[in-house]
């Protein structure tokens, strides 16, 4: 077996067997399936309270008004003095009681009303009751300057522009950001790897120098092969991690809504719902946007170069890591390190969210698809708005070179770092050190 | 004789410091050859140099005559003098990876190792983690180690270090049937007294300089100080050293022995013979003890060092 294999199969084997590597494997699913579940139940909680606002409406318009919902009441109340609807409001354990005055003129409402409660009361009904309030007074308003409410409501016209390409390819102004959400999925997600795994790589480069087998391996191995091995055989614990996170996730998740009959999904759906009404009655039309805008999609593509761009830029930024664990003699000396490394990636986020959706092929975007560090995310998102295969094969070519370039650089470091006597390091030294 | 290794003019600078300053050492083919000097001399930089873990700034090493190339390090077993092991790994893992890292096939390996557990008296330790170890215990192994692939050249730095007196043995005497058997043998100690035993030619560097080497009888020869260790019974005792003291150097000594004598250190001059002074001795009395007085490793080396 030649040295590589031997390396990465030992740091694999060392990273899976350590204890705190398995225990953490799986209970991480645990605690996460564990927080969601109690995060829907709570919200599940709240949700089955039912809330009694009491009305006490003097002015006589809102009545019967305001309308339920599944969580709050409206209970209207009359011939009552404000004192004694507020002593029995408070009595009843009521939410809260809404007193509407009688006022001299329509305008006068803005500042008339009052809402009484326990405490203070939550954002959500309050914009609820407030837009009841505001849509009556308007149109009380509208009548008022005898104008007919329902007329206006006819005559508003929504604009919905189609978009097609000069080959004739359907799409949507939903497109872009849909394009985008795939190198922005890419980011995040090589984000999490880096921010989960990076620290570990630095460790298993530092591993060899605090055991003090440094120049027992150094004189059977060369030091490009080692820091290799150990990004490869780290990487694939990582990823064995990984893929052991999202497949138990998934089976939990199913157990406990099947079990407890907890929809895990249903925070996340609650907030889809209200996406879709705030975008009034066209979610259909949205659906089929974006099935339509999938469906342009260059797929094949799309997933090869996903695979090949992440684990590039993984393999990339591990080799940082790898070059800060090469340069230092110990953990303690690595913390600061970590936000330094990840600003690149973040500058490539940026530069994805506000530059390629104005310009996918401006210069701007086009030269940081080329540059290794913020190409897994850029170019991702640029391959959505058509890049020639060239462009990519090159800009990934860059990426693999880059690596082995940091790799390498590596090693040098790490030869050299560790028989240097703190000496500090010339730029003539450095030189010397690249030679060697 | 031919040479196994040599190495010739080595430089080496770390910055403005100085580690080795054309060093040149010729290294016998079959023999145990010792690399001395003080703390700091550049003794592991000239170690490393030979395992290619640094390269020098000038200068050639030849192994068979040949110059060095990254696979030679399949024919260098190296015991470095700041050793260890990887933590979590058990001991027989550690040494099937650490063996096949040498290039050494998984049967080929076990096979060595369970020879060489067997021999060091360490077999049932194979599933045993390296934290459980005494650190005598994982000096043995990282000897196993280093001498299991067969090299022809095995370079030993401070190997005696953090063993008891027994296990030194043991090592010492694998050492020198490892000799027996064809290996030559580099190896760098401050210990004087296994230079002594085992040895047969050294080195000594000092401050980056070598000040020293070659045949490590030779340099005792040249060394000895015609000096002899003398115990005598005169018959007249009260001026035999006032007499002595005219015709030689002559400084007291003592040494055990079951007479009462008078017991001197007696140093002779270059071309003055030792039969004459056995002869002179004689004739002032019963002469009981007459020894060369041979200058030990120890005592080369620090003087040497101190002259230099």
């Amino acid at each position: 077996m030649n040295h590589l294999s031997l390396i990465i199969k030992r740091e694999y084997l060392n990273k899976v067997k350590n204890k705190s590597f398995i225990i953490m494997t799986f209970l991480s699913p645990l605690i996460m399936v564990g927080i969601i579940t109690l995060v829907s139940y709570l919200s599940q909680l709240n949700n089955d309270t039912v809330n009694t606002i009491e009305v006490l409406d003097e002015s006589g318009l809102f009545i019967d008004y305001f309308e339920d919902t599944e969580n709050l009441k409206y209970k209207f109340i009359t011939g009552v003095a404000l004192i004694d609807a507020k002593y029995a409001s408070e009595k009843s354990n009521n939410y809260g009681l809404l007193y509407i005055p009688k006022t001299a003129n329509i305008e006068a409402f803005s500042e008339a009303i009052t809402f009484y409660s326990e405490d203070s009361p939550s954002l959500s009904v309050m914009g609820a009751i407030e837009n009841t309030i505001e849509d009556k007074v308007n149109t009380l308003k509208l009548e008022q300057a005898g104008i007919d409410s329902e007329l206006i409501k006819e005559l508003r016209i929504n604009i919905n522009t189609k978009l097609e390409t000069f080959a004739g390819k359907k799409t949507s102004k939903l497109g872009s950001g849909l394009k985008l959400a795939f190198g922005g999925f890419a980011g995040y997600l090589l984000f999490m790897f880096i921010i989960i795994y990076g620290n570990m790589i630095m460790r298993s480069v530092i591993e060899e120098k605090t055991s003090r087998i440094i120049e027992v391996i150094i004189s059977s191995v060369k030091p490009m092969k080692l820091l290799l091995g150990k990004i490869f055989g780290t990487s694939l614990a990582g990823i064995t991690q990984f893929t052991v996170w999202v497949v138990m996730i998934m089976v939990l998740s199913t157990i406990v809504s099947s079990v407890f009959g907890i929809d895990t999904g249903s925070v996340q759906s609650q907030q889809q719902e209200l996406l879709v009404q705030n975008s009034g009655g066209e979610s259909q039309q949205i659906i089929t946007d974006v099935m339509m805008e999938i469906n342009n999609l260059p797929m094949a593509n799309l997933v090869i170069m996903f695979l090949f761009f992440f684990i590039g830029g993984y393999l990339l930024y591990s080799s940082l890591y790898a070059a800060i664990g090469a340069a230092v003699d110990s953990e303690t000396d690595t913390q600061q390190f970590m936000l330094p490394i990840l600003m690149p990636l973040i500058l490539g986020m940026y530069v994805g969210f506000f530059t390629v959706i104005e310009n996918p092929h401006g210069t701007v975007s086009q030269v940081f698809s080329y540059i290794p560090l913020t190409s897994p995310v850029v170019m991702l998102m640029r391959i959505p708005f058509g890049v020639p295969l060239w462009q990519q094969i090159l800009s990934l070519v860059i990426l693999f070179a880059t690596f082995m370039a940091t790799v390498w650089f590596a090693a040098k470091i790490y030869r050299v770092g560790i028989l240097m006597y703190g000496k500090k390091a010339s730029y003539k030294e450095i030189v010397k050190w690249l030679k060697y | 004789m031919k040479n196994l290794l040599s190495a010739s003019n080595i430089y080496k600078s770390f910055g403005e410091f100085h580690a080795l300053n054309n060093i040149t050492i010729e290294v016998p083919t079959g023999s145990v050859f010792g690399l001395l000097g003080p703390n700091g001399a550049g003794k592991t930089t000239l170690l490393r140099i030979i395992n290619q873990i640094t390269m020098p700034d000038q200068g050639v090493v030849l192994l068979d005559g040949q110059p060095l190339k990254p696979d030679d390090i399949r024919h260098i077993g190296y015991l470095p003098e700041e050793r260890g092991l990887y933590k979590s790994m058990k001991v027989g893992e550690q040494a099937m990876y650490l063996a096949q890292l040498k290039g050494l096939s998984k049967a080929q390996a076990k096979e060595r190792l369970k020879f060489w557990f067997e021999r060091l008296e360490i077999d049932g330790w194979w599933n045993k983690k390296i934290q459980e170890l005494s650190k005598g215990m994982a000096q043995k192994i990282q000897f196993v180690v280093t001498v299991l692939h067969q090299p022809k050249l095995l370079i030993f730095d401070e190997p005696f270090s953090g063993f008891d007196p027994i296990n030194a043995n043991l090592i010492k005497d694998e050492i020198l049937r490892l000799r027996d058997e064809g290996a030559t043998i580099i190896f760098s100690t401050h210990r004087m007294e296994s230079v002594e035993e085992m040895c047969d030619h050294i080195a000594l560097i000092h401050e980056a300089n070598k000040i020293l080497d070659g045949k490590l009888i030779d340099i005792k020869r040249a060394y000895k100080s015609n000096t002899f260790k003398v115990g005598l019974l005169p018959t007249n005792s009260e001026n035999v050293q006032s007499i002595l003291n005219e015709k030689f150097e002559v400084t007291p000594t003592s040494f055990k022995t079951i007479n009462e004598e008078i017991q001197y250190n007696i140093k002779i001059k270059e071309n003055d013979s030792v039969n004459d002074l056995v002869h002179y001795l004689t004739s002032l009395g019963q002469l009981t003890h007459f020894e060369e007085v041979i200058p030990t490793a120890n005592d080369i080396f620090i003087e040497t060092v101190k002259n230099n």
